[in-house]
């Protein structure tokens, strides 16, 4: 037997000691008084780097971000009351997107919970719905074993946000520390094989397919079946979309891809969806941005394949007919074991079809303009970058547009708050995608709304020299905000005019950073090839784009997949 | 349709709050709610009394398994099970009604548990129609107060929730 060593540490010792046992190399934080021993501790070590941010939201997108970018767990650590609950939005942001992430908050001490102290708040309460789980520390001694359950429930199953939240008194308490090596919970045990049978059923349905869609979501991503993915994908010849959080999971560039679908997503995409006779959907949810109105969704008849580590995800919108729960990469592994002795249906005349909706060119956009397009713009990014860039977004137009036209060809390369849409989420996660990914190149897709919900973290940039490429694509509107009144309100423009904007150019000069602001096509593409030459700093790069531009196609709220608006219709 | 889960939480502070946070927090509605400790003190009972669709009953439990504290979920009403709850019943029980209201509880098998000058509390157990029942066959002005339980379950025979 192994000799089991123990020593007397401190609570925030132990808690240092967990987040080293568990190879956290990065911690997103700012301190504050109930998070004081815990940041001594932090100060006395050499092994967990901190990253102060500007604003705990900040921590928390930039936790996310190095999440999201990289296979390791990011880590946000803030005090209690104001700390907490400035985060809040970045724990619903990972939560929505299941995004593994561990969230530690001080809190008052044990003795003062529930008298109302200075910064108290019921963080427990305030997280319990946007959380995967969270724990309260009230003894030292439980301190280690929960930090092993957070770990492994933020990381296990559906992956999500697990927040820990402990009392001042618990970080100075001192107990016998000793990491568990393995835990195990009666409660929790995420289910991995996907079921024989009910594969065998899905596998049989693919091999009668005469019209076959795979449509993927953030779950392929999210576990690592991307290799998988392809594979199934190569050797069936079957066409497939990737929803806007499943972007990356297959190559952007590769013919059987048909873009991204749902409100914003391709004519071809869409309407394959709609009409296709099998659909294996994998690691996505049916949400109301991807298949708009379920009622019509139903209306065609077709079987539906879905794949899913969470039961819950599964019949909670539409209906399935072979439900499989699983770990995606192990049920893709089953499906390629039984297709390797077997031959699906010849689909040309699908194929012919589907060419056929490709033929509409549904993201043309007016290439003459005199003044810049937000397409262009996007274009260019990816033709300069190559398509290997790290690119995360805020929320709106520019979102959309890098979706669609951005083709990623890696997973994890696109990060972008998909299910919450929150808009500041761009620049702290690029920060987090740029610590997970040194020397990687990273770029922030932005507009000039949603750049000032986060806009101090460019202090944060300059402290730990992120050379982050912001492509700020400011068109003076929210522009989604501008574009739903246009649709729906009767062009009444209320409230979404950004007036009184600031000079982007100083003020990234002000934070220390450079910038420039491009106001013409020609000039678009040497801004950036000049920006993306220069490796070490951060460049804010300021378009002025077309004020008018809409994303198209756009399928409005309650509207079926069929029926788009496209941009030749107006 | 009337459907009764049974849970079995991990008995932690915030357990039964996931559990109703998630209720109102998917718009499923909860017609009554019971906790307590089971004979394994580390364990708590649940009973949820909800009204739902199939779908939406699917969809309760898959959302109650989903949640970390949950060890074991299943609907009662899906097989045989019994279903009781409690009730204690003030009522005015003055010299000219007393007769009547202890004949009353007697005929549905209640006990007076407290008498006073002029009132009678009286416990009653049963399912949930039988306690309507006996509150309808009161004079409605003699009850002074109701409390009751909400529903507990149990399955029928061999059926057993463990962990």
């Amino acid at each position: 037997m192994d000799r089991i060593k123990t020593e007397e540490l401190t609570g925030a010792q132990i808690l240092i000691r967990c987040l080293q046992a568990e190879g956290v190399e990065v911690v997103f934080g700012y301190p504050g008084g109930a998070v004081l021993w815990i940041y001594d501790e932090l100060f006395k070590q050499d092994k967990i780097r901190h990253v102060l941010v500007r604003h705990e939201q900040g921590a928390a997108h930039a936790a996310d971000g190095y999440s999201r970018s990289s296979n390791k767990i990011g880590v946000c650590l803030v005090t209690s009351g104001p700390g907490l609950t400035n985060a809040v939005t970045g724990i619903a942001t990972a939560y929505m997107d299941s995004i593994p992430m561990i969230v530690i908050s001080g809190q008052v001490p044990t003795h003062a919970i529930g008298e109302d102290a200075f910064q108290e708040c019921d963080s427990v309460g305030i997280t319990r719905p946007c959380v995967k789980h969270n724990f309260l520390v009230r003894d030292v001694k439980d301190l280690a074993v929960t930090m092993k359950k957070a770990f492994h429930i933020a990381t296990t199953g559906r992956p999500g946000p697990v927040l820990v939240d402990i009392p001042k008194d618990v970080t100075t308490h001192t107990c016998e520390f000793q990491y568990p090596e393995t835990i195990s919970m009666r409660s929790y045990n995420p289910v991995k094989k996907g079921h024989a049978g009910q594969i065998k059923k899905a596998v049989q349905l693919l091999l009668e397919a005469k019209r076959p869609m795979v449509y993927t979501g953030g779950g392929v991503v999210l576990s690592n079946a991307s290799a998988q993915l392809k594979d199934l994908i190569k050797r069936t010849g079957f066409p497939i979309t990737n929803t806007l959080m499943g972007l990356g999971a297959y190559p952007g560039t590769d013919d059987q891809f048909l873009g991204m679908l749902g409100m914003h997503g391709t004519f071809e995409a869409n309407m394959a969806m709609q009409h296709c006779d099998v659909l294996l959907a994998i690691g996505a949810r049916f949400d109301d941005r991807v298949i708009g109105n379920p009622a019509h969704f139903a209306s065609d008849p077709r079987k539906i394949i879905h794949i899913d580590i969470d039961p819950s995800s599964i019949s909670k919108r539409v209906k399935v007919d072979v439900p499989i729960v699983g770990n995606i990469p192990d049920v893709l592994s089953d499906f390629l074991g039984l297709l390797e002795k077997s031959k699906t249906q010849d689909i040309k005349v699908w194929w012919k079809q589907i060419d056929e909706w490709r033929g509409k060119d549904c993201l043309k956009y007016d290439r003459k303009s005199k003044i810049i397009k937000p397409q262009f713009v996007l274009e260019k990014l990816y033709e300069v970058t190559g398509g290997g860039a790290f690119i995360t977004s805020d929320v709106g137009q520019h979102q959309m547009w890098a979706a669609q036209f951005y083709k990623f060809e890696q997973p994890r390369r696109w990060i972008n708050s998909g299910g919450l849409g929150t808009m500041g989420f761009g620049l702290p996660a690029a920060m987090g995608a740029q610590m997970a990914n040194p020397g990687a190149t990273v770029a922030c897709v932005t507009g000039e709304s949603s750049i000032q919900m986060c806009l101090q973290e460019l202090s944060t940039c300059k402290q730990y020299r992120l050379p982050i490429k912001i492509i700020n694509l400011n068109n003076k509107y929210m522009g989604m905000v501008r574009q739903w009144q246009q649709f729906f309100h009767g062009n009444r423009y209320s409230e979404s005019y950004m007036d009184a904007l600031p000079d982007f150019v100083k003020l990234a000069e002000g934070y220390g950073h450079s910038g420039l602001l491009i106001d013409k096509p020609a000039d678009v593409e040497p801004a950036l090839r000049e920006t993306f030459k220069r490796k070490k700093d951060l460049v804010f790069l300021d378009f002025l784009t077309d004020q008018t531009e809409n994303v198209y196609p756009m399928i409005a709220g309650g509207k079926g997949l069929t029926e788009m608006i496209l941009s030749e219709d107006l | 349709m009337r459907h009764i889960i049974s849970i079995l939480v991990e008995n932690e502070a915030g357990a039964l709050s996931r559990i109703s946070n998630m209720f109102s927090a998917r718009g499923y509605n909860i017609e009554s709610l019971t906790v307590a400790p089971t004979e394994d003190a580390s364990m708590s009972r649940m009973t949820v009394v909800t009204v739902g669709s199939d779908e939406v009953i699917e969809k309760i439990t898959k959302q109650l398994n989903k949640l970390v504290e949950v060890v074991k979920v299943v609907d009662l009403s899906e097989a045989e099970h019994i279903e009781r709850e409690l009730m204690l019943i003030k009522v005015r029980a003055g010299a000219k009604e007393r007769e009547d209201v202890k004949r009353m509880a007697d005929i549905f098998r209640g006990r007076v548990i407290d008498v006073s000058d002029n009132t009678y509390t009286i416990e009653l157990t049963g399912d949930g129609a039988k306690l309507d029942a006996f509150i309808q066959a009161l004079d409605q002005s003699a009850i002074l107060e109701t409390v009751r339980t909400g529903s507990s379950g149990i399955g029928r025979g061999n059926r057993i929730l463990r962990a």
